[in-house]
């Protein structure tokens, strides 16, 4: 029971995690490799606005995630906009430096220091006893229900709203897309502030469930098999790759070693890339075959 | 490749040439003279500083041979270079062997890791290819982690100075010379390589496969070939950097050495032995540059007591600038500057490069 709750709360995750790589990587064929540093920079966020503002949880969480979409609103607008249309490596190289940067940066303002954001939070992470014997926190609880509460979002605008519609016509042709009087820019932005938001979400959570430290962006370059599994491209194939990745990971914490655990999705990862290349739900026509 | 007038080549073999004209070769003397008399009135400190140079330009030139001219992106550098160090250092603590064994077992590893990082190629291109080699280099770094719990050498193995014959390369300045050589091999073979047949068919591949493979080109033997150069070389400096560090230890070879190894190479220019070369050069002396100038700047004291996020910040930002505004590199401007004084006070371009 303990095993399937733990695949559960690490998938959810996960999702958190990987839905800002594909965001971006469906509206801008950008992968994003700084998304650990976003990830860690939004528990950052809510650390400090608990710190000095504090008093009240929910607002400082509110406080914190709109620091977050905002910082992918000003890391789209100062730094990626250049990179549109350039060579999808030129702008995975802008990525990995950028998060570079943001890790000196991080570590410059809040020193390597362990936080734990709670503290100044005043919510206790209690344990509560499920059904059987399995053990979940409170803010594993919050993960899962996150996780639903902003797939549901999701999948809803993209389905059913006016601008859900021009992010999916950006994705799958810029260039016609734009002809038909679409602003490119502004869509990308929104997908870079989403993602940010989610990976934000996802930073806090975590920050609040076991510390922060600068280490923090790890977890985001683990989530990373879980987008390959999925295929790049599509938001529907990462619940199923999150949780077949922490399904591996935490039986290779049980039954290897927990070294083992952090290599495990990286065995998956390169098992689905020549097996599937593109992934469970990708699209399959990207990848020429050599 | 003569950039004035008045040179022309009227044979063959003048056209095979490396060194063209004869103000080059008293050039190419005078810089192996520099060279040759650095260590001998350099400070310890900047010995050092050279050693670590010339250990990194033969990765360095490895990752150009695979990315810069074959176009295979890799992310798994740090990874051979750790397998080249591990096969040494675990050849030596457990057989005691010489560096005669151990510099060709790196090399053979190299060439066995470079066929495994190699086949995925043949499959994935780009991004996904790049994929692939992160995660080979996850796993030849857990490999390395599980050696160092198992045998009991938690913190890092200990290697001693390698030993050629009588001489115990210990002292920096020998370490100097030795790596001198070895790079100057190293260079003079990869300018050969890259004109031959093997250095076009690989430039074929990297402006675009198909149609090389139209041409006649077996692009999966030229694919192959790059990446198992690539990572026996990668190796090699492996080795050289256990002996050299006589320790070795999974810290050691993260991400962030790939990311150095990309930035090198990006930043000096792709597609440029010469490009690697200031690439490395710039890498390398960064960080030290950065201590200096916040020396004299007598910063803040929280810079000074986080001087490594100091190091991080400032490389991912020249990183971004240099991407996003000279993309070609530092050999792009060394081109333009020497253009520019040949032709003064005129201001044509040159018509070759």
């Amino acid at each position: 029971m303990q095993v399937i709750v733990n695949i559960v709360v690490l998938g959810s995750l996960y999702c958190l995690i990987c839905c800002g790589y594909v965001l971006i990587y469906r509206a801008s064929r950008v992968l994003n490799l700084a998304h650990g540093e976003i990830m860690s920079l939004g528990a950052y966020f809510l650390f400090t606005v608990a710190m000095s503002v504090g008093s009240h949880p929910a607002l400082s969480f509110i406080c914190a995630i709109l620091m977050s979409l905002v910082l992918g609103l000003i890391i789209y607008q100062f730094l990626m906009r250049f990179m549109a249309g350039e060579s999808a490596f030129a702008a995975v190289l802008v990525t990995i430096a950028m998060g570079i940067l943001l890790r000196g940066l991080t570590t410059l303002i809040w020193t390597s220091q362990d936080w734990y954001p709670l503290q100044y939070l005043g919510i206790e992470n209690a344990s509560h006893l499920l059904m059987g014997d399995g053990v979940i926190s409170t803010f594993g609880i919050i993960a899962v229900v996150s996780f639903v509460v902003i797939y549901a979002c999701l999948f809803t605008s993209f389905k059913f709203t006016r601008w859900g519609l021009r992010m999916r016509a950006v994705g799958e042709n810029p260039l016609f897309a734009s002809q038909r009087g679409i602003r490119l820019h502004r869509y990308y932005a929104v997908s870079w502030a989403l993602a940010s938001f989610s990976a934000g979400v996802a930073g806090m959570i975590q920050a609040c469930d076991s510390g922060l430290n600068p280490g923090m962006f790890h977890i985001g370059l683990k989530a990373f098999p879980v987008v390959v599994v999925a295929g790049l491209d599509s938001l529907a194939g990462v619940i199923p790759a999150a949780f077949i990745v922490a399904l591996v990971e935490i039986l290779a914490i049980n039954y290897i070693s927990p070294q083992a655990s952090e290599v495990a999705p990286f065995v998956v990862l390169l098992g689905m890339l020549l097996i599937r290349p593109w992934g469970l739900f990708g699209t399959k026509e990207e990848i020429e075959r050599v | 490749m003569a950039f004035a007038s008045g040179y022309f080549k009227t044979t063959y073999l003048e056209d095979f040439r490396l060194i063209e004209t004869r103000s080059r070769l008293v050039c190419f003397f005078v810089l192996i003279a520099m060279l040759a008399f650095f260590p001998l009135i350099a400070s310890p400190f900047l010995v050092d500083l050279a050693v670590q140079v010339f250990l990194a330009l033969i990765g360095a030139v490895a990752l150009m041979l695979l990315t810069g001219y074959a176009g295979q992106i890799s992310l798994g550098h740090a990874g051979l270079v750790a397998a080249g160090a591990f096969t040494t250092a675990i050849l030596f603590k457990e057989v005691n062997a010489p560096i005669f064994v151990t510099l060709p077992a790196s090399g053979l590893m190299g060439a066995i890791l470079g066929l495994i990082f190699g086949l995925p190629s043949l499959r994935l291109k780009g991004l996904y290819l790049a994929l692939s080699t992160l995660s080979l280099h996850f796993i030849v770094i857990y490999l390395g982690a599980e050696y160092e719990t198992h045998r009991g050498f938690a913190t890092g193995i200990l290697v001693d100075p390698p030993q050629i014959g009588p001489l115990v390369i210990e002292d920096a300045r020998l370490w100097y010379y030795l790596l001198l050589i070895i790079d100057f091999i190293v260079i003079v073979f990869a300018l050969n390589l890259v004109r031959s047949k093997t250095g076009r068919a690989w430039m074929a591949i990297r402006a675009r496969d198909v149609a090389a493979e139209a041409f006649g080109i077996k692009v999966a033997r030229y694919k192959l070939i790059a990446f198992i150069l690539s990572s026996v070389l990668a190796s090699i400096t492996g080795c050289l950097f256990a002996y050299y560090r006589g320790f070795v230890s999974v810290e050691a070879f993260s991400l962030f050495m790939t990311i150095e190894y990309i930035a090198m190479i990006c930043i000096g220019g792709l597609g440029s032995i010469l490009g690697a070369v200031m690439g490395t050069i710039f890498i390398v002396i960064l960080p030290y540059v950065i201590d200096a100038s916040v020396d004299l700047l007598s910063m803040p004291a929280r810079l000074t007591t986080y001087m490594f996020a100091v190091k991080y910040g400032s490389f991912g930002l020249i990183m971004i600038i240099f991407l996003v505004l000279e993309p070609s590199g530092l050999v792009a401007i060394w081109h333009r500057l020497r253009d520019y004084f040949l032709l003064w006070p005129f201001k044509h371009k040159s018509v070759g490069r």
